[in-house]
């Protein structure tokens, strides 16, 4: 029987923590989050000397104070779950600040292990920490290692298990001094917490003593459940608050803090010896050309360009087999069940459903690759520095930019981890206004509306007009933090205290795990929520079914144009019977189709068929492809007939279908949606389209082409679509662009919508619906009368 | 050797040295300015500042910080008195 206990992992954000905890757990991992908090926990586990350890990544923080989530969830785990032993990632290159958290570490008294990393950074910038010194003056264990590389891993876990082993290790808070008054007052109240019997014995007394002068709410809360004690507290906190005030000019809260980073000072003084001429610091060169004040900014919009490129074109095979792999199951599928309901469900609803979001996932995944290289190597916070000034303007915030970027701020995104990025804002407020205009930026299940619309009304212009898009998603979403901040969200704008780490290389194994981490987010999407949402729109658009006599009132239509078609005089002599016919419209594809493959061997046996003359004369008429010379005006007058006989067939084909669908329960909510929607110049084909769009943007393209009639459309190559769009009546260069600035403004998808719950609450997911269909619809109407107005919707 | 003068943080010129003598901040900002490291008698240099002249960066304790200018203001730093 193995024996089992838990560490805690615990250190500065950017001091290798994540590093650390993925060489200590390798894929042994599972991300939860911690009850009730939005905060994530991730917990490995590692077998070491007969141990068996659980290692609970504590989110990355500066401080244990109780003003962000991060630290009152870290916070928390150890005084409650009580861990065996908290391994401090120390960054060697960083000290002082670093060992501001240990140092409140040894206050709190747990057990620790400090694991001092990047010792080879440090050493190259002329930095080395004597680490059994360091020990010695804190008294803990201090393991230097090399995290990237795996160097010390084993020597840390060797200490883990034998400081945590034996499942006793007292805790043992340190005691600091902060200067005599404070001192003072952390003894009496020492004494009176000691005295109290109702407290909870599991907070080290002296700590407790030290948040209350610190006025820290959560533990000073806590005091009240003894009301005579807290009372006692309370008026000792008051005097030296005052106290302090009077002589020192400062909270308590600043001269503990000032203390700390005194007793730090003497540490530090101890325990590193400075090389006189330091080595240059190669970030410092970095950051001399990448946040210039000039270069700067063209340097970011052609780092942000590139990745828009780099994904676009890596992706674009990987998207090709995808496709093909769903088009192919879906081909099987067709083939291998037989006609009807079933098959109708799994080909059109099933596989096209979740095939066209999950054809996306190359996609997805390079951007979120690149982006996590621009986050790994150290480049996004210097996004945030210079972009802090412009974000603060819309009353948001440097770090929002993450989330905006992710999003799709340079097409192709998900905004389902891009609220999830917004995690980074400590702030609720800058948070909430960052989760709220999110959805306007053109992720990348928007792609594929604007592709079917440009390419059918702008197709002069696609990099422009893509261009276009992007620029314009980015104004709407700032416009409408704006708005958002300076109505229904004001407040003070929160500090930009923020470190800038130093550039690094990214290891491809870190890079690999936040890639998959946010793809994983999407492909789930795709398995759980579309798939019910696109049976259930499968079966809006199917049933009720048309009635028996109007099927039949088609059929006999099509039946009497075939007659009237077989009996006209020019037709009689060359089809004798429907078989004939028949015969006519296989050759005639068959012809299409060889032409279109070129296929010339094709071609040559086709000709050599009875029939092929006809066919030859009606290509003519369509499109002038033979020399006259060669046909007969008798054939010519057939064909002419037979190319009447098509349009009928189709203009029948295509009513059946209208009637169809404006019988199913889509249909009636589309066509009962027009009385908002007629101003926009929408009709209740494209309100189904973007009703089905509150699932999944993707859904959009797919549902315009079943109510175009042109069965299943495939939402990347949707050249049909365009093709027929570009030919309905009411369909214009203006009512396209309407639909696409609809497209990208109303409603954030289904899932988005259900993580904006997760990150705030209800009332703030409601919130967001109404409010961007509001902005969708006024915007939208403003380009479309403005448009009107000057005739361009002609 | 020229004279000492002590100044707001915000007015210190790109790459100028000082200490810092004050803090004035209180609060949450208080609070974060103080655990990100930025506590009296510590040497800093302004790194340089965003294309938009806000935020500024700071270089202290082996580190760069970023902060904004009128949270900048709030820490008084004392530099050489140019001859």
């Amino acid at each position: 029987m193995k024996k089992k206990f838990t560490i805690a992992l615990s250190g500065n954000p950017n001091a290798g923590k994540t590093t650390v905890f993925n060489a200590m757990t390798g894929a042994r991992q599972e991300i939860a989050n911690y009850p009730g908090v939005t905060v994530e926990k991730k917990v490995g586990k590692v077998a070491h000397k007969g141990y068996e350890i659980e290692v609970v990544d504590l989110p990355g923080t500066y401080s244990l104070t109780a003003y962000s989530l991060e630290e009152i969830v870290a916070r928390n785990f150890l005084v409650n779950e009580r861990p065996d032993l908290v391994v401090d990632i120390v960054d060697a290159s960083n000290l002082d600040r670093n060992l501001y958290l240990a140092v409140q570490f040894r206050e709190l008294g747990i057990p620790l292990v400090i694991a001092l990393n990047m010792v080879d950074v440090a050493e190259s910038r002329g930095i080395i920490v004597d680490h059994k010194q360091l020990s010695e003056l804190l008294d803990v264990p201090v393991i230097p290692m090399v995290a990237r590389s795996n160097k010390g891993i084993r020597e840390l876990l060797d200490k883990v298990v034998e400081v945590a082993g034996d499942g006793d290790e007292q805790w043992s808070p340190a005691v600091i001094s902060y200067g005599m008054d404070i001192d003072r007052s952390l003894d009496e109240i020492e004494e009176i917490i000691r005295e109290s019997t109702i407290f909870d014995p599991k907070y080290p007394s002296r700590w407790r003593a030290l948040k209350c002068l610190e006025g820290d709410k959560q533990i000073v809360d806590l005091l009240k459940r003894d009301p005579e004690a807290g009372e006692q507290i309370d008026t000792i906190c008051r005097r030296i608050f005052r106290h302090i005030m009077n002589t020192l000019e400062d909270e308590p809260e600043g001269i503990i803090a000032d203390h700390r980073y005194g007793f730090i000072a003497g540490i530090t003084k101890k325990a590193i010896r400075r090389k006189i001429e330091s080595r240059i610091n190669v970030s410092d060169k970095i950051d001399k050309v990448l946040t210039n004040r000039v270069i700067g900014p063209v340097i970011m919009l052609a780092i942000l360009y590139a990745i828009y490129e780099f994904t676009f074109w890596a992706s674009e095979v990987p998207v090709r087999w995808c496709e093909a792999f769903f088009e192919g199951l879906g081909w099987v599928i067709s083939s291998v069940l037989p006609e009807g309901y079933m098959q109708s469900l799994i080909v059109s609803g099933i596989i096209d459903g979740v095939g066209g979001v999950l054809g996306f996932v190359p996609l997805i995944m390079f951007m979120f690759f690149a982006i996590a290289i621009m986050e790994d190597a150290g480049y996004m916070a210097r996004v945030a520095y210079m972009l802090d000034r412009v974000l603060r303007w819309f009353g948001l915030h440097g770090n929002s930019v993450m989330a905006l970027i992710i999003s799709g701020g340079i097409s192709g995104g998900c905004a389902v981890p891009g609220v999830m990025a917004a995690r980074t804002l400590r702030d609720p407020k800058e948070r909430i206004a960052t989760l709220l205009v999110v959805p306007f930026m053109n992720c990348g299940a928007k792609l594929p509306i604007y592709a079917v619309l440009i390419a059918a009304f702008f197709s002069a212009h696609k990099a422009r007009m893509l261009f276009i898009l992007t620029i314009l998603s980015w104004a709407f979403a700032l416009f409408a933090a704006k708005i958002i901040r300076s109505t229904v969200l004001t407040g003070p704008k929160t500090p930009f205290v923020m470190e800038l780490p130093p550039y690094r290389m990214p290891t491809l194994r870190g890079l690999l795990i936040h890639t998959w981490e946010r793809t994983w987010q999407y492909v789930k999407k795709a398995g759980t929520v579309i798939l019910g949402i696109s049976i259930i729109l499968w079966g809006m658009m199917t049933f009720p079914e048309i009635s028996t006599e109007k099927q039949r009132s088609f059929e006999d239509n099509r039946r009497k144009i075939t007659k009237s078609f077989l009996a006209s005089p020019d037709v009689r002599g060359m089809l004798k019977d429907e078989k004939a016919l028949t015969d006519l419209n296989e050759l005639f594809d068959s012809y299409d189709k060889a032409m279109d493959e070129k296929d010339m061997a094709a071609v040559k046996d086709l000709e050599k068929k009875p029939l092929f003359p006809l066919v030859k004369a009606a290509v003519f008429l369509e499109k002038g492809d033979f020399a006259k010379n060669k046909l007969t005006s008798a054939q010519l007058n057939a064909a002419a007939r037979y190319i009447n006989f098509k349009s009928d067939m189709i203009d029948t084909d295509m009513s059946e279908q209208q009637a169809r669908l404006k019988g199913t329960m889509a249909g009636w909510i589309g066509q009962k949606l027009e009385t908002v929607t007629r101003p926009l110049g929408f009709d209740y084909r494209t309100n189904i389209a973007l009703v089905g769009g509150f699932a999944a943007k993707e859904v959009v393209v797919s549902a315009l082409g079943t109510a175009y009639s042109l069965g299943d459309v495939d939402p990347d190559d949707a050249g049909s679509l365009s093709k027929r769009l570009k030919k309905e009546p009411g369909w214009n260069p203006l009512l396209a662009f309407t639909l696409i600035i609809f497209t990208m403004l109303y409603v954030p998808c289904f899932v988005t919508v259900i993580m904006i719950r997760r990150e705030s609450s209800w009332k703030w997911a409601g919130f967001s619906i109404g409010f961007n269909i509001i902005v969708a619809y006024v915007v939208a109407l403003v380009i479309r009368q403005v448009g009107m107005l000057l005739g361009l919707g002609l | 050797m020229g004279t000492k003068k002590t100044i707001k943080m915000r007015q210190m010129s790109d790459n100028q040295k000082g200490i810092i003598r004050k803090v004035s901040a209180t609060g949450n900002m208080g609070r974060r300015i103080r655990e990100m490291g930025l506590v009296p008698d510590t040497p800093i240099q302004i790194r340089g500042r965003a294309p938009l002249k806000d935020p500024v960066a700071v270089k202290i304790r082996d580190y760069v910080l970023t902060l904004r200018n009128n949270e900048a203001s709030n820490i008084l730093v004392e530099v050489d008195e140019p001859e």
